[in-house]
């Protein structure tokens, strides 16, 4: 996918509000043409950036460069940046296709009706053109959302949680729509989300932020399988920490351990059924505990029973941090 | 971003400078001069004007002034307050209720004035009924006296109570009177026990606009009261127009204006933390 | 329910006392008999009413003041809404809700004071233009008032989507926010509309010899004594300005 470069660019930004650092000297590059995520848990700063980067929030100090252009103190009608706001933010008193037609009007577009056709039937809107925003459902929104900042074709298109406001069942059809979308277009999409499922099924590279910084960026399996940190580790995924490492609780196996692989002895202490495997809480002695995922058909196991568990040496996760 | 914030307060702040602002600066410093010999300002400064508010001929009215609005407010509160709740309580119709209430608040207290005035004269429909019924052998006196404002100035002003009581008691949570009704409490010991004091900051919202408005009433005790100078708003008006003494009209000004301020900055307060 | 149906027959005394005196007036602008013994029903008292010129040329008065004074502070209060929507000023809502609620008199004497003190320096009269300006000064907090609470639930991020797509802050302002304040515009120009026509206590202070209004000829006529004529117009002010309350109502339930 990433094959024209650097899109966008940060370097050493930093937001600053009176007794409070919102975003703190964060670099970052996102490659043209990805599918990128900021991701993170709620006040790590990750919406910040996104507001500095569409122009909403001016940065305290550092650069943002589109194509290489400071583009920091611009105005947001200014850069060639859209973006799908979280609620959508479509605007009531105008149809579904006004909406998508206002970002052209506003550059002054001679030719509206040949690129409004192609959104709408790309996001397949043809019928709904004249509705208002209250007569579409959330998913309609959310496909005229795309359509009026894809419309005019921006450099990035920045889309805040945009599977947050939707039906739980519908998101899971509607992640696979955005990544589709995503290759279709070409554009490079910018997500912030603090679902980290949701960063890992749809990115081809995403960052981790925590506290206002940069934890670690890079491509989902690298972020998941060799975390940099600690909190890297623990919001991808459930970790069992033993010590100065970690085993993931997929990797984890409850029976006998083949020769020359690590084991420890363990006491089983409970059992979760999670629909589709189950959780087997297990005591690893000296007060540490560990989960150890296991098919959900296997009735094998029953609380304080003595048993051992063990894992291969290449899913074990050692932190750099912890190594210094 | 700023410049258009500052051009669009522009227009609305000179406004409130010229209109609202150096007026009241001109009455405070007014009320520090001596009545001119044409009526009008003249020097010397003094606290003069000041010192007669305490001469027992105005002091009656600002006394009777005090008394009459804070009576017209506390039978404000007895009359509002169940009002509130019988509108709250309406459901569906609750807009039409409501409406009930907005509408005379809004249409022309003057006419509404000489609504009460046409009814309670001597020759009115009260009167010439009870008459034709025999109740009473000659008129009642039912206006120009004290019992004729206290009615206007409690019809009048009614509205003031009503509207933010409803609007707390709109926002109780349901649950709260479902809660009490579960824990045993009968539907009166619930209302004054939950109910009433949840809507207590209406109540004291509406009660200092009631208040404030009876305070500075002119037209009620103007009309209904026979034009006799019974409130401090009839002396202040007088001041200004026949008795031509505008130093001591703009002391009680001064004073009226001290009094509606005191009590209404707790409330004011509130409105700021809202609107910023 | 006892308590109940105590409550509804409550009501109904309350609601009599703030509706019937006005029922009563409009009723009898029809009888045919100047006294309150019903005669028959005649439109008479209109006629006279019509044929009034004191009470046409106050009227007429009235409505010219009004219109200025609606647009005008129409137009500042809700320039004046946005401006404390994008950042609230403590001094500009303080003095607003103060001059809501300073009592008529006081203000209509100030405002008397303020343009006798400006006249030393300029030669004019009191007239309209000071009833107008008067009226632009009381109306304003109402407006604020209506568009503030419209403002209120609307969302800041439709105007960061307008930018977003290209629009600067003005054409934002005009696109996007400004066709969503206006049934709320509309009601907040129907109020200053009513208080305007309705005013007597300051008008009387600040109007001159060529500026007297409705309300000032109905109180001169109120004070001289009751004439079925003055029921009749009345009846019309009532019955014209509950419909614009009634539309004004609407509009903001509706925004």
């Amino acid at each position: 996918m990433a094959d024209g470069g650097t899109v966008l660019q940060l370097r050493e930004v930093s937001k600053t509000y009176p007794g409070h650092t919102a975003v703190d000297n964060l670099s970052l590059e996102v490659p043209r043409g990805a599918f990128f995520s900021l991701v993170g848990p709620s006040g790590c700063g990750k919406t910040t950036t996104l507001r500095m980067i569409a122009g909403f929030d001016l940065p305290t100090s550092g650069a943002v460069l589109l194509n290489g252009k400071d583009i920091a103190n611009l105005r947001p009608y200014e850069r060639n940046v859209t973006t799908v706001f979280q609620s959508y933010a479509l605007f009531p008193h105008l149809t579904a296709r006004q909406n998508v037609e206002f970002g052209l009007r506003r550059r002054g577009a001679r030719e509206l009706d040949g690129p409004v056709k192609k959104v709408i039937e790309l996001l397949q809107l043809a019928g709904k053109e004249s509705r208002k925003p209250a007569q579409l459902s959330g998913g309609e929104k959310q496909r005229v959302a795309l359509a009026r900042a894809l419309v005019v074709e921006p450099e990035i298109l920045l889309l805040d949680e945009p599977l947050s406001a939707l039906d739980p069942r519908l998101r899971l059809h509607v992640r696979e729509e955005l990544k589709s979308l995503q290759r279709r277009v070409g554009i490079t999409f910018l997500m912030v989300t603090h679902d980290q499922e949701e960063a890992l099924s749809l990115s081809d590279g995403l960052a981790v932020m925590h506290r206002g910084r940069m934890e670690q960026m890079g491509t989902p399996r690298e972020l998941y399988a060799n975390p940099a940190t600690r909190f890297v580790a623990s919001f991808l995924g459930l970790v069992n920490w033993m010590g100065g490492m970690g085993v993931r609780p997929e990797a984890m196996h409850l029976d006998n351990a083949p020769d020359g692989m690590p084991y420890r002895a363990a006491v089983i202490r409970s059992v979760t059924f999670l629909g589709n495997c189950i959780h087997v809480n297990v005591d690893l002695g000296d007060g540490v505990t560990a989960i150890c995922e296991a098919p959900r058909d296997d009735k094998s196991y029953t609380p304080g029973q003595q048993t051992t568990v063990w894992w291969r040496p290449a899913d074990e996760i050692r932190l750099p941090e912890d190594a210094l | 971003m700023k410049r258009i914030r500052a051009l669009f307060l522009m227009p609305s702040a000179v406004l409130l400078g010229v209109f609202f602002a150096v007026p009241l600066i001109i009455i405070a410093s007014y009320s520090l001069l001596t009545r001119g010999p044409y009526g009008g300002v003249a020097q010397p400064w003094t606290m003069e004007n000041y010192l007669r508010l305490a001469d027992p001929l105005y002091f009656t009215i600002l006394l009777r002034s005090l008394v009459w609005a804070v009576a017209a407010t506390l039978i404000c509160i007895v009359m509002g307050v169940p009002l509130a709740l019988f509108i709250s309580r309406t459901g569906k119709r609750r807009n039409l209720y409501l409406a009930l209430i907005v509408i005379p608040f809004w249409t022309s207290f003057l006419v509404r004035t000489y609504a009460w005035m046409f009814l309670l004269r001597d020759t009115g429909l009260i009167n010439s009924g009870l008459l034709w019924l025999g109740v009473i052998q000659e008129p009642l006196p039912l206006l120009y006296n004290a019992f004729a404002v206290m009615l206007g100035l409690v019809t009048g002003y009614l509205p003031f109570l009503v509207l933010p009581v409803y609007a707390t008691l709109e926002r109780i949570d349901k649950s709260l009177v479902e809660a009490a009704a579960d824990l045993g409490s009968r539907p009166l010991s619930t209302m004054f026990r939950v109910v009433i004091p949840l809507a207590m900051p209406g109540i004291r919202a509406g009660g200092v606009l009631v208040f404030v408005s009876c305070l500075g009433a002119y037209l009620t005790p103007d009309l209904m009261g026979g034009g006799k100078t019974i409130m401090i708003g009839n002396l202040i008006q007088n001041q200004f127009t026949s008795s031509r003494d505008w130093p001591f009209g703009a002391a009680l000004s001064l004073l009226m204006m001290v009094a509606v301020t005191l009590m209404l900055l707790p409330v004011l307060r509130r409105k700021e933390e809202g609107l910023s | 329910m006892r308590n109940g149906r105590l409550l509804s027959l409550y009501a109904v005394v309350a609601y009599s006392l703030l509706h019937v005196p006005l029922v009563v007036l409009s009723v009898f602008s029809f009888n045919a008999s100047r006294t309150t013994r019903w005669e028959g029903f005649t439109l008479d008292w209109y006629r006279a009413a019509f044929q009034d010129s004191q009470l046409l040329e106050g009227t007429a008065n009235s409505l010219w003041i009004a219109v200025a004074a609606t647009v005008l502070s129409t137009v500042i209060g809700t320039l004046c809404s946005y401006g404390l929507w994008k950042r609230g000023s403590g001094w500009i809502s303080g003095s607003l809700y103060l001059s809501m609620v300073t009592p008529e008199v006081v203000m209509g004497v100030a405002l008397l004071a303020l343009f006798q003190w400006m006249f030393r320096f300029l030669h004019l009269q009191l007239g309209m233009h000071t009833v107008i300006l008067a009226h632009v000064m009381f109306s304003i907090a109402y407006v604020v008032t209506v568009v503030s609470a419209r403002l209120r639930t609307f969302d800041a991020t439709l105007e960061e989507a307008a930018m977003d797509l290209g629009a600067t802050e003005w054409q934002a302002f005009l696109r996007v926010t400004l066709p969503q304040l206006w049934p709320a515009i509309v009601s907040a120009g129907l109020l200053a509309f009513i208080t305007s026509f309705d005013d007597y206590v300051i008008t009387s202070l600040v109007a001159g010899v060529d500026s007297e209004t409705l309300p000032m000829v109905i109180y001169a006529m109120a004070r001289k004594g009751f004439s079925p004529a003055i029921n009749a117009v009345s009846t019309l002010i009532v019955m014209s300005l509950g419909f614009l309350i009634l539309i004004s109502d609407r509009l903001e339930r509706r925004s």
